[in-house]
């Protein structure tokens, strides 16, 4: 069977619903990990000191362990003691947690170069610690962080593929399924990487523009 | 002018250390309804530690500060409330960098004093425009040049209504040019009745404002007396030499 | 609990051994990556046009495919293709280099573009060649800069080496799995498996602090 005919009849529509898993895993995990970043930014840098320890050391687990041996303590370790979670939802919990140690410290880092004296205005004007930090602080340290987290972003997309190792059939999962029944790998793999390159080079294009419209004069 | 008797801000025996080194030492005094104080002295003498330990964004270690008779210093959750009462306007601005000069003036009227945003954006028009900022209005601060900053600064904090304004340093950080309109805005409010506790170098500008003027070396309050007194006939050697290196480098004006 | 701990004791020698994989396959990665990182970086800063594009080119490829995918890609696909009969082990060292290769020829070109204009006027005004005002200026400095970006890969592919599971490598997290599939204690294994992780991975982040604090170049003696 020739390239053309394989690609169209045999592999497109595999990919294709591997992709979309893809999308779906990565659409869940990229928001809450950005997210979960910016609590554990602000619990290590404004919080009381338990939180604060927890917060780092936190960061040093996900930052330090690989991420597919926190898929696997979520997924074939946890039924040990009763806890069960589906591929699909073990890989995406395991992708927000870790994605989550990345982004705090781009964010936290951002936050520290944000200077005192916009902390000390806020509070003279009578701000709370949490108005004085959602209103003045995160706006700025966001901003700065964007390059950071962009980065983390694309790794993520990257890294999704993971899932299929604790047998989440995504984009990479449907390509091995083929390629090994058919015995076409580099071809399938190829392809493969080239959805991925095509899926990185939209979002990074949305990335850039989220960052063209969140410029300020004079700031970053 | 009428000057009422009421007694706006008390600050009693303000100690604070940092580490081994003890920046004040004993500070008192106290400042009544439409009088300006100007703190003067050398670099080091805790000026802006003690403005900072009155809206207790530095924490004294003893000595209390009682604000319309309403102890400042020991209600640790309601600081908040207290320091909208009080306008500090900084060396250095501070001003909001992410937001819009108007924006920065009416961010602590909605989320602080929580009024609708309407009325906020009103006052904070209407604040601006007493600074001579109106149209600078939807500009960031980027795009000022310092003495803007700074009167967009003073503007934000003249929005809180407060009781009493702190200025530490207001011109210290300016350009000479731009020293003047900053001092307009700042002999206007006296002018005009308002509470304030001012920490400077330009001793024309604090001759000209003062009722009171208090000399600080060391973490003590070494003289204090109106600014004939202080210039003329100050009661230390301390003070005299001060003034008068003062008066070498800045001139009389 | 005590059953637990007498999992991981038993089970450490084990793992230990497979630490010596994993280093393996790091440093043979990190030097791979180095010896070809270097000539491409000097390649996309000092060569012409073609050489910038081709050089672009691959690390497009190899920094934009995931490593999963590239591992699949080469070791079940290309190097059967080509005729290469490698281990996993080997064939893991080598997609891990190339790949390395991609991320450690932009570190080095950042730190290289970083340097000022004038190092390599200043070489070249004293007669030197441009190879030669390379080697002996540019290089050094632009590798002391590099320490950290480069500390930052060890941390990468130390971390990805995991990934090397998927085609058999005996590593640690294979042989944590090897483990926990018989004593059926999944969890304090990959617990143990992770701390391990997490202890070579900040020991030779601070390893490599130490040595940028005595400023040598790191990876010399690392010919494969």
């Amino acid at each position: 069977m020739d390239t053309i005919a394989f690609i169209r009849e045999i592999l497109l529509i595999p990919l294709l619903e591997g992709t979309i898993v893809t999308v779906k895993l990565i659409i869940f995990s990229i928001p809450l990990g950005f997210l979960l970043g910016i609590l554990i930014a602000v619990g290590r840098v404004y919080g009381k000191k338990i939180i604060s320890t927890f917060c780092a050391i936190y960061t040093l687990f996900f930052r330090g362990s690989p991420l597919l041996v926190q898929l696997f303590i979520l997924y074939y370790g946890l039924p040990s003691i009763g806890i069960y979670f589906s591929p699909f939802v073990a890989a995406v919990l395991g992708f927000i947690l870790c994605s989550g140690a990345y982004h705090s410290e781009y964010i936290r880092g951002a936050i520290q170069s944000i200077k005192m004296g916009q902390m000390m205005a806020a509070e003279a004007l009578g701000m709370s610690k949490f108005q004085a930090i959602a209103s003045i602080i995160l706006p700025q340290a966001l901003r700065r962080a964007i390059p950071g987290c962009s980065n983390e972003v694309i790794y993520l997309i990257k890294y999704s593929s993971l899932a299929f190792i604790v047998t989440c059939v995504e984009l990479t999962g449907a390509g091995k399924i083929i390629a090994s029944r058919y015995f076409e790998y580099t071809l399938v793999f190829l392809v493969v990487g080239a959805i991925y390159l095509f899926i990185v080079s939209v979002v990074t294009k949305i990335l850039s523009m989220l960052e063209k419209r969140l410029e300020i004069p004079g700031m970053g | 002018m009428q000057k009422e008797n009421k007694v706006v801000l008390n600050v009693e025996n303000i100690h604070k250390s940092y580490g081994k080194e003890k920046i004040l030492k004993g500070v008192s005094f106290t400042i009544k309804k439409g009088e300006t104080k100007v703190i003067i002295g050398p670099s080091g003498s805790g000026k802006s530690t003690l403005l900072r330990c009155i809206n207790q964004l530095t924490i004294p270690d003893q000595g209390k500060i009682f604000l319309e008779n309403d102890e400042v210093t020991h209600h640790k959750k309601e600081i908040n409330r207290f320091r909208q009462k009080m306008g500090m306007v900084f060396q250095d601005f501070n001003l909001f960098d992410h937001l819009t000069a108007l924006r920065n003036v009416e961010i602590g009227l909605i989320k602080v004093r929580k009024m609708d945003k309407l009325t906020a954006k009103k006052k904070a028009m209407e604040e601006l425009k007493q600074v001579g900022l109106k149209k600078q209005a939807d500009l960031f601060p980027a795009q000022l040049s310092g003495g803007q900053k700074q009167r967009v600064s003073i503007a934000r904090a003249l929005a809180m209504d407060p009781k009493v304004m702190l200025f530490d340093e207001p011109t210290s950080a300016l350009d000479p040019e731009l020293i003047g309109e900053v001092l307009e805005v700042i002999k206007k409010l006296a002018l005009a009745g308002m509470t304030m506790v001012v920490v400077t170098h330009e001793m024309g500008f604090a001759r000209s404002i003062a009722n009171e003027i208090i000399f600080m070396e060391d973490g003590l309050i070494k003289d204090q007396g109106t600014p004939y007194k202080i210039f003329n006939n100050p009661k230390h050697e301390r003070t005299r030499k001060f003034l008068n290196k003062i008066t070498e480098l800045y001139g009389r004006s | 609990m005590n059953e637990n701990l007498a999992v991981i004791y038993q089970s450490f020698p084990f793992l230990i051994n497979g630490v010596m994989i994993t280093l393996g396959l790091v440093i043979g990665a990190l030097g791979l990556g180095f010896v070809m990182g270097i000539p491409m970086a000097v390649g996309q800063v000092y060569g012409n046009r073609y050489t910038f594009g081709i050089i672009s080119f691959y690390v497009w490829f190899f920094r934009g495919l995931p490593v999963l995918v590239l591992l699949f890609l080469f070791y079940f696909g290309l190097f059967s293709l080509l005729g290469f009969n490698l281990s996993a082990f080997a064939a893991a060292i080598l997609v891990l280099g190339l790949r390395s290769a991609a991320y450690q020829s932009q570190i080095f070109r950042g730190s290289i573009q970083s340097l000022n204009e004038g190092q390599m006027l200043a070489a070249r005004s004293i007669g030197m060649t441009k190879i030669e005002a390379i080697w002996h200026i540019i290089l050094p400095q632009a590798l002391r800069l590099s320490i950290p970006g480069w500390s930052n890969e060890y941390a990468i592919l130390l971390k990805d080496s995991a990934v090397t599971y998927a085609i058999g490598v005996m590593e640690v997290l294979t042989r944590a799995n090897f483990i926990a599939t018989r004593t059926y204690r999944p969890m304090p294994i990959f617990l143990t498996c992770a701390v391990i992780f997490i202890v070579l991975t900040y020991g030779g982040v601070k390893l490599l602090d130490l040595l940028e604090n005595k400023v040598k170049i790191p990876g010399y003696g690392e010919e494969r």
